[in-house]
């Protein structure tokens, strides 16, 4: 499903929470796009800015402190940083939809699945449509992700996790958004779910011909929906390539390595996993030159002192001193 | 299989008065209101408002028997009359203030629960202003100062208690606006209005019946507080607290005048309290059982 037509165009965003006591540089210029019916996976720690690019995107950064200092945000040519509020409010849930982490929290316990699927749509596709449209919609919506529309009438108490997320997927999915944000959706299910989960999510931007935007720290899942990758470090897009440049390409940011090198190897026998040492540094008070060189086992005394900038080759890009002059 | 979704749709409600049946003293205090406010509107029909101000001198000062229920006082009106019909004006008085300072308290309270900033720490100064000022004395100031009516004095008792509305709603909504489901609602593009209405008070709902049937309490002792010290409803319309007032200097010879109309304010705001008292046991889902 993969087309030439770039539906997201994300260049030098830069995001900050500012409070009176300290300014977090939370995305540091990153820059990427996104295509028709692609999916872009986006790894990395907790704190690393996924989540925060993501929220930037629908503009629901926390209004007192997070702002948006560089860069702009494409969606269909039009810059949605500079977009009214009312444009927004249409654009969210109708054409960019997110699904957020935890579907323990992100349902409302008073009122009924049934009515917060049929919320999205009364706020958008169906926002004229009569009583009964708007319910076999619904009901076709949780036909969709599986679950028997005769539940609608339930409460989110009464459904299991995995259930509560494809309710979540429902509510994202109804009115077929363009693209898809999934923020770590099933980090809060457990492992046979996930894998159920997943293979939904997958089958259902297929059908749908959806972008999609995978928010996670899990590499496996990366591996199972992804077209594209990017692997993100203290507000960085480090390294990005297509999924084969990430897995299989031979060269690689240390962090990446680094990140490969935490996962056990079913072929190779280890007795100990390798992590990378140290902590991310604190996002209030970066390291001058390269982010990633106080954790870097090939440091040197460049990186201590001039940011990196990106070496291409074909598809794959890495932020890295170390491959300079990999210029294809 | 259709009989169990319709079960499972009123299973909300039920459930609530399933537990709030529990409670016997909540229940007393539902059956207690039920009858104040069965008898206040239907009172015209159970003795006509004539006999309240009717005056019959030759009847003064009678003690209860079975042709004056509650007696009759010192200008020969039927006490039992004069009880039922001050309780439409109670009753109606602190229904209708409680439901002046919750609106009041309600709009307020969530616009600066949800939006905060500035906007939030003006009006919580403000309110900070007004509960400084001892509710009875603002109460009696704006009566003197408007002149004593119906209208004037539920403004003036309803005032004083919007500042307890504010404080409580904007604190429930502040346990409610970070989470995860109201951000959802946001990213699915639902406008602040609807959120405040749709997805906020739904979960605050609880907190707010509560409040609002102590509110109606006091705000009836305070109705009758006024009246009773001459600034509420003018004689010889009866009203609890002024039939009170008038008992007092027939104190010793006929305390009955003082009994029946203090025992119809202690009932109904005991009523009210331990409804309000029940309810609050009944909607908290942690003391499911």
């Amino acid at each position: 499903m993969r087309t030439d037509e770039k539906i997201l165009r994300i260049r030098d965003l830069c995001v900050d929470y500012r409070t009176d006591l300290e300014t977090v540089h939370a995305v540091n210029g990153i820059s990427f796009d996104l295509e028709k019916g692609e999916t872009l996976g986006i790894v990395g720690e907790t704190g690393a800015g996924k989540t925060t690019t993501a929220l930037s995107i629908l503009r629901l950064l926390p209004e007192r402190t997070g702002k948006v200092i560089n860069g702009s945000i494409e969606f269909m040519g039009e810059n949605l940083l500079e977009a009214p509020e009312e444009k927004m409010r249409d654009i969210r849930g109708e054409k960019i939809a997110m699904i957020f982490q935890d579907p323990m929290t992100s349902l409302n316990p008073v009122l009924s699945v049934g009515e917060q699927i049929a919320e999205v749509l009364v706020l958008h596709a169906f926002k004229d449509k009569k009583k009964d449209e708007i319910d076999a919609r619904t009901d076709e919506v949780l036909r969709l992700v599986g679950i028997q529309p005769e539940r609608k009438k339930d409460y989110p108490h009464q459904f299991s996790g995995g259930m509560k997320q494809r309710v979540v997927i429902a509510m994202a999915l109804a009115c077929e958004p363009d693209i898809l944000i999934a923020d770590e959706p099933t980090t809060a299910l457990d492992v046979t779910i996930q894998a159920q989960v997943l293979a939904m999510i997958r089958e259902l931007k297929e059908r749908l011909g959806t972008s999609m935007i995978m928010i996670t720290h899990d590499l496996g899942i990366v591996a199972q929906t992804c077209d594209k990758v990017g692997v993100m470090y203290a507000g960085e897009l480090i390294e990005t390539g297509v999924l084969e440049d990430i897995f299989t390409g031979s060269s690689h940011h240390p962090y990446t390595t680094g990140l490969f090198g935490s996962i056990p190897n079913l072929k190779t026998k280890t007795d100990r996993l390798s992590p990378i040492g140290g902590l991310m540094p604190d996002p209030t008070n970066l390291p001058k030159g390269c982010k990633f060189s106080p954790r870097c086992p090939r440091c040197m005394d460049v990186c201590l002192s001039t940011q990196p900038k990106d070496a291409i080759q074909g598809t794959h890009t890495i932020k890295c001193h170390l491959f300079k002059d990999l210029k294809a | 299989m259709n009989d169990t979704i319709q079960f499972k749709r009123q299973g909300k409600l039920k459930e609530i008065w399933r537990r709030l049946k529990k409670s016997k003293t909540a229940m007393f205090g539902l059956v207690v209101l039920s009858i104040f406010i069965f008898s206040a509107v239907f009172a015209e029909f159970i003795t006509p408002y004539n006999t309240a101000i009717k005056q019959n001198i030759r009847q003064r000062m009678q003690g209860p028997s079975t042709d004056h229920w509650f007696g009759t006082d010192g200008f020969g009106r039927d006490v039992f009359a004069r009880v039922l019909h001050g309780s439409r004006r109670s009753l109606s008085i602190g229904f209708l203030a409680t439901l002046a300072s919750l609106s009041v308290g309600l709009l307020f309270g969530a616009a600066v629960g949800y939006y905060g900033g500035k906007f939030d720490a003006i009006v919580m100064r403000f309110m900070d202003i007004l509960s400084a000022i001892p509710a009875t004395l603002m109460a009696l100031a704006i009566v003197a100062a408007l002149g004593s009516n119906m209208t004037n004095l539920i403004i003036a008792i309803a005032i004083a208690r919007i500042p307890a509305f504010v404080r409580i709603i904007r604190a429930a909504i502040l346990g409610v606006v970070d989470l995860e489901y109201i951000e959802a609602a946001k990213a699915g593009g639902a406008g602040d209005l609807r959120i405040i209405i749709k997805h906020i008070l739904p979960n605050i709902i609880g907190t707010l019946i509560v409040q609002t049937t102590m509110t109606t309490a006091q705000l009836i002792m305070r109705s009758a507080s006024l009246s009773f010290l001459g600034l509420g409803i003018q004689a010889p319309e009866p009203e609890w607290g002024s039939l009170l007032s008038e008992a007092r200097e027939f104190l010793r010879p006929a305390p009955y005048l003082m009994v029946f109309p203090g025992l119809a304010i202690v009932l109904s705001t005991l009523s009210l309290n331990l409804l309000g008292d029940g309810l609050r046991d009944a909607l908290d889902p942690r003391l499911k059982s």
